[in-house]
């Protein structure tokens, strides 16, 4: 490329450390990973964001109100920054956490007080969820604000209002697996609700009537059993380490696809 | 800078010099391009958002620890069980609805009305620039439902909800014996309705004319351009959405002042 030359050179000497590095950049090794130029040229500021597999999200140029914190206020970067903390995290706590009755528990605590930087994990796996929960209500409330699921973007609001519910969910199922009080009480109280889930709910309007029973309706089918025990951990992990992560993971491949494809950061037009 | 830096005699000087500053900057603003190079600005922008979010999530982490108590004990129920804080605002809901409404229709209204919402709003005006002015109606049932309806109830539902689910002020004791009188009766018994099928046809009456009647009467009374531009379908599913968000909002009131317990009552099936 003609326009990856070396660096400037000063009007002084150069020193031999700075033409080392020049020949660095210049090297076909270097060449090879970086296809840009290492000069700051606006060819050179294109290529860095579409010739880079995760700055290629971004269009090479945006408009100029859409870099403002106040006009996104990142909440929707920070969202995904959150999901991606609970990912890493997430995966470290598979290798220490059995999700069976008698084990998970102290698994938890063996993470807690034994496992080097266990602690800091389960925190971090804790606190991102929340904050990614806190982050996409910010989120949307900056998107109906500025009016941005007007078209053409109609279809990208929808996306991100499935987005929501499975983030929900995925802090729901994560919430049983310490397997403490606070965790099987908990998810006590959310999943009783599906008992008076109308027609589907043994106790629900029409649910009897239906032939729903305590050991066959909504509940039952979400706790695997009448009551929140060793099934339900089991089923909860599993929808919350594979299922739920992969749905929503294809739902946030085509939510940040989409903002692309809908022209971008929205504006006025 | 001429102007700046002329003395200020009077309040209606400074006022132009700010006028004409404004105008300087909004024309300087208006010659650069609209827009530009995503590195180093955008990317720059999220770089630091990233890098104080992990920055505040590290030491949150480090000095706060994750909530762990005793192990699971399925005979041991604490009071109040509680739900996950973002669904207390849900669990709020069971004060005043039962849990067919509160823990099923009610998040289901609002994933389904979130939904809708692009294809219903069909005001073109406020697309991608923040304005209250110009949408007024969306903005205030939104923000009434995010803030009054979703917010403060998991506020309420966080600190001041104690055993019983009964109301306490943070800080105060927890009596688990605390007494509350049970005297909530009945709209339609209020109303006057003393058999069971009296009040069961007044409490659908009730229900039925808030939810068809008063959009019907509107819409036939204020012929207003936007409501033909809406069209039948889209003003029928934005009032029903609408009168429920504020349903709720009525409901709550009744019982705070009347100490209204069903609105419609119809046994061993629904009360609402």
């Amino acid at each position: 490329m003609p326009d990856a030359k070396k660096p400037p050179e000063s009007p002084s000497a150069p020193s031999k450390k700075e033409s080392s590095l020049a020949r660095l950049f210049t090297s076909p090794a270097w060449r090879s990973i970086f296809r840009h130029g290492y000069e700051d040229s606006p060819r050179n500021r294109v290529l860095q964001v579409s010739a880079n597999v995760w700055l290629h999200l971004h269009p090479s140029k945006t408009r100029r109100h859409g870099i403002r914190y106040r006009h996104t206020w990142c909440a929707g970067g920070l969202t995904f920054l959150l999901y991606l903390v609970t990912v890493v995290t997430g995966v470290v706590l598979m290798f220490y956490y059995r999700p069976v009755q008698e084990y998970a528990y102290w698994d938890v605590k063996y993470l807690d007080f034994d496992v080097p930087f266990g602690f800091l994990m389960r925190n971090m796996h804790r606190w991102a969820a929340h904050g990614m929960v806190l982050f996409i209500w910010l989120h949307m409330l900056r998107v109906f604000m500025t009016g941005s699921y007007k078209p053409p973007r109609e279809f990208n609001w929808v996306v991100g209002v499935n987005l929501l519910v499975l983030t929900l969910l995925l802090s729901f199922t994560g919430y049983l697996l310490p397997w403490d009080q606070l965790a099987i009480w908990a998810v006590t109280v959310g999943t009783n609700m599906a008992r008076a889930t109308p027609l589907l709910g043994h106790q629900g309007p029409f649910g009897p009537q239906l032939g729903m029973t305590a050991r066959y309706d909504a509940r039952s089918f979400l706790t695997a059993g009448t009551l929140v025990g060793a099934p339900t951990l089991l089923r909860f992990y599993v929808l919350h380490c594979i299922f739920i992560p992969i749905i929503a993971s294809i739902l946030m491949i085509l939510h940040f696809w989409r903002i692309r494809k809908d022209g971008g950061i929205s504006g006025p037009l | 800078m001429a102007e700046s830096l002329a003395p200020i005699d009077s309040g209606l000087q400074a006022e132009e010099i700010k006028v004409t500053a404004g105008k300087r900057r909004a024309a300087a603003l208006s010659e650069l391009p609209d827009k530009v190079h995503t590195w180093p600005y955008l990317v720059r922008a999220e770089f630091i958002a990233g890098c104080v979010l992990i920055l505040g999530l590290l030491i949150w982490s480090i000095t706060i620890d994750a909530p762990m108590e005793e192990p699971a004990n399925p005979t041991k129920t604490p009071n109040p069980s509680k739900a996950p804080w973002y669904f207390l605002g849900l669990q709020e809901m069971l004060v005043y609805f039962d849990p067919w409404f509160a823990g099923v229709v009610a998040p289901s209204l609002i994933i389904v009305g979130l939904m809708v919402i692009p294809y219903v709003d069909i005001n073109p005006k406020g697309n991608g620039y923040y304005t209250w002015k110009e949408r007024k109606f969306a903005m205030g049932t939104f923000l009434f439902g995010f803030l009054a309806l979703w917010c403060v109830q998991i506020v309420i539902g966080v600190f001041f909800r104690g055993p019983g689910w009964n109301f306490f002020l943070p800080g105060a004791y927890w009596d688990p014996h605390k007494v509350v009188a049970m005297t909530n009766v009945d709209l339609p018994y209020l109303l006057g309705a003393r058999t069971e099928i009296g009040q069961m046809l007044v409490g659908m009456a009730l229900v039925g004319a808030y939810f068809s009647l008063i959009p019907a009467v509107w819409w036939l009374l204020r012929d207003r351009p936007w409501m033909r531009e809406l069209g039948a379908v889209r003003y029928g599913i934005v009032s029903f959405l609408f009168f429920t968000e504020l349903g709720i909002v009525v409901k709550m009131v009744l019982r705070w002042t009347l100490a209204v317990k069903y609105i419609m009552v119809v046994p061993n099936v629904i009360n609402i």
